[in-house]
């Protein structure tokens, strides 16, 4: 009965996410429509449409911060009614603490559970070596870079051991070099954590690349138009990729589909 | 060199604040318009006589209870307001009253309710120090960035960890600029409530020493009350420096 099926190659695992039928009205615009997506376990699925179309306020109906007006969000098999301990979230403008330290804004989430000071700054330190930020633990939100500080609500949101990231144009504020080697952390990020990845992102190279799911939206109100998984470049090495024919084939099919949009 | 700047420059500025003070004593601008040196002495005079001690002992009492009064129950209002969706519009536009009435002309009013003693002159000091503190207290709290409050909620914070950790924080910077502004407009109101309701205190010295044109005396007195209020402003930027530590960082001027 939906109005829209979505491309049936999926479901071929189990679901960590799964989205029915939800809506959103804010006041008199509608921003999502009706819209179904499976989330699979373990995997990274990006979310890729126009501006506006949607993409924040899903990710935040996921992650229990805005009501759904109609439809329902299962995480694990259980319905979502607000934030919970199962997802974290790395917000579009960083949403640090000016007034903390590094370590302190890393630790945040888990200070907020009540973890002990000497073991959740253990914890901290942890992440913040692996985002690369290691001898920056005292230093303050101004006194970092745009990507840095990106680094930091990147750490925060892995240190609280959520099994879901729901991550909101992570890598906007960086530079092109950066970028790709935070692309190429965030694959390997992927292998090792064993989470599952829910990324937003307006680049449909960065999409095609880091991506075992893309879900294409449409403009508002924003259903999914189209879901592509990419399937022989996955296992190749990271500097192979951007080479494969593949990757350049699903590159050029999505600006196909999008294009249209633009004009 | 760098480090002692700021107070070079403080010292510099003093010493023209007091140098045209001198300069405007001696040509003379006016015959009730004394020296600074001649103050000075007048002021060493009070100091060692120990008059001058007595008076603030008189006026630090209305002065100390209605700031604290306005502290306490300025920030707890202004939190309460800014924190509420709908009082707004009922409670500001009273503070707001109450900032731009003219206290001279209430003055009778309290007196005639509650009489010449401590009380009417604590409620004027109350009058001027509160509505600012109740004014930007609710701003800032209002103006809380709404995404760390989100972030916050997603990483699981109960309302009193938004409260504490978040909002607090956020606002303490305005808070304190409402405190200190409230501080001084307390200063003023306790010099007033003197010079208005009943003659103690330095408010006394100020009436007295005119009326027999003692100016000396008169500025002296005036001028240890602005002296007393920037020490009392200092004292309290080093509180805020205590209890929000990072604060300064990232919003300092240099
Ligand atoms: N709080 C709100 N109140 C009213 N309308 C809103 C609100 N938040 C978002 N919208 C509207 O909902 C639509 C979707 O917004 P959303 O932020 O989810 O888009 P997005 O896909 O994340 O865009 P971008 O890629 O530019 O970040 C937009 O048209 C926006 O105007
Ligand atoms: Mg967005």
């Amino acid at each position: 009965m939906q109005p829209i099926k979505p491309d049936t190659r999926q479901a071929v695992t189990d679901s960590a996410v799964s989205v029915r039928n939800v809506s959103k009205v804010y006041g008199d615009v509608q921003a999502l429509k009706d819209l179904s997506l499976e989330f699979p376990r373990g995997e990274l699925t990006s979310l890729l449409g126009p501006s506006g179309c949607g993409k924040t306020t899903l990710l935040k109906i996921i992650a229990g911060l805005l009501p759904a007006t109609s439809g329902e969000i299962e995480v694990n098999g259980v319905k979502v009614t607000g934030p919970g301990p199962d997802r974290s979230f790395v917000f579009q403008d960083f949403a640090l603490l000016p007034w903390a330290s590094v370590i302190r804004n890393v630790a945040f989430g888990l200070e907020l559970r009540g973890v002990a000071k000497s073991e959740r700054e253990a914890i901290a330190e942890k992440y913040i070596r692996e985002v690369g930020l290691a001898g920056f633990e005292k230093k303050f939100p101004h006194q970092l870079s745009g990507g840095m500080r990106q680094r930091v609500g990147l750490a925060r949101a892995l240190s609280v051991n959520a099994q879901v990231l729901l991550l909101d144009e992570p890598f906007s504020a960086v530079d092109e070099q950066t970028r790709r080697k935070f692309q190429e952390d965030l694959l390997e990020l992927v292998k090792n954590e064993k989470k599952t990845f829910i990324f937003v992102t307006h680049s449909i190279e960065e999409a095609v690349y880091v991506s075992d799911q893309i879900a294409i939206l449409l403009p508002r109100p924003s259903r999914v138009s189209e879901i592509i998984r990419p399937s022989s470049f996955r296992d190749k090495s990271v500097d192979n990729i951007r080479r494969d024919p593949e990757y350049l084939d699903i590159v050029d099919r999505i600006w196909a589909s999008l294009r249209s949009y633009v004009e | 060199m760098l480090k002692h700047r700021p107070l070079m420059l403080k010292l510099l500025s003093a010493l023209i604040v007091f140098g045209a003070w001198e300069i405007a004593g001696r040509v003379p601008v006016s015959y009730a318009f004394p020296t600074f040196i001649d103050s000075m002495a007048a002021l060493a005079r009070m100091t060692f006589d120990g008059s001058i001690f007595v008076a603030y002992a008189e006026t630090l009492q209305p002065l100390v209870v209605g700031v604290l009064i306005s502290a306490v129950f300025g920030i707890g209002l202004g939190l309460w307001i800014g924190l509420s969706k709908g009082f707004e519009w009922l409670f500001s536009p009273i503070f707001i009253v109450m900032q731009a009435a003219p206290l001279a002309a209430l003055i009778p009013l309290l007196v005639m309710v509650y009489g010449i003693g401590l009380t009417s002159k604590v409620f004027v000091v109350c009058i001027m120090a509160m509505p600012v503190i109740v004014l930007n207290t609710a701003s800032a709290v209002r103006n809380t960035p709404a995404s760390l409050k989100e972030m916050a909620t997603s990483f699981l914070a109960h309302d009193r960890d938004v409260l504490l950790k978040i909002i607090l924080p956020a606002a303490s910077p305005v808070i304190f600029s409402g405190l200190r502004l409230g501080v001084s407009a307390g200063f003023i109101g306790a010099i007033l409530s003197e010079l208005k309701i009943t003659p103690t205190g330095v408010g006394d010295i100020i009436t007295y020493s005119r009326s027999i044109a003692d100016y000396p005396s008169m500025y002296a007195a005036i001028f240890s009350i602005i002296l007393l209020a920037v020490i009392f402003l200092n004292l309290l930027e080093k509180l805020e420096d205590i209890l929000f530590e990072g604060n300064n960082r990232g919003y300092a001027a240099d």
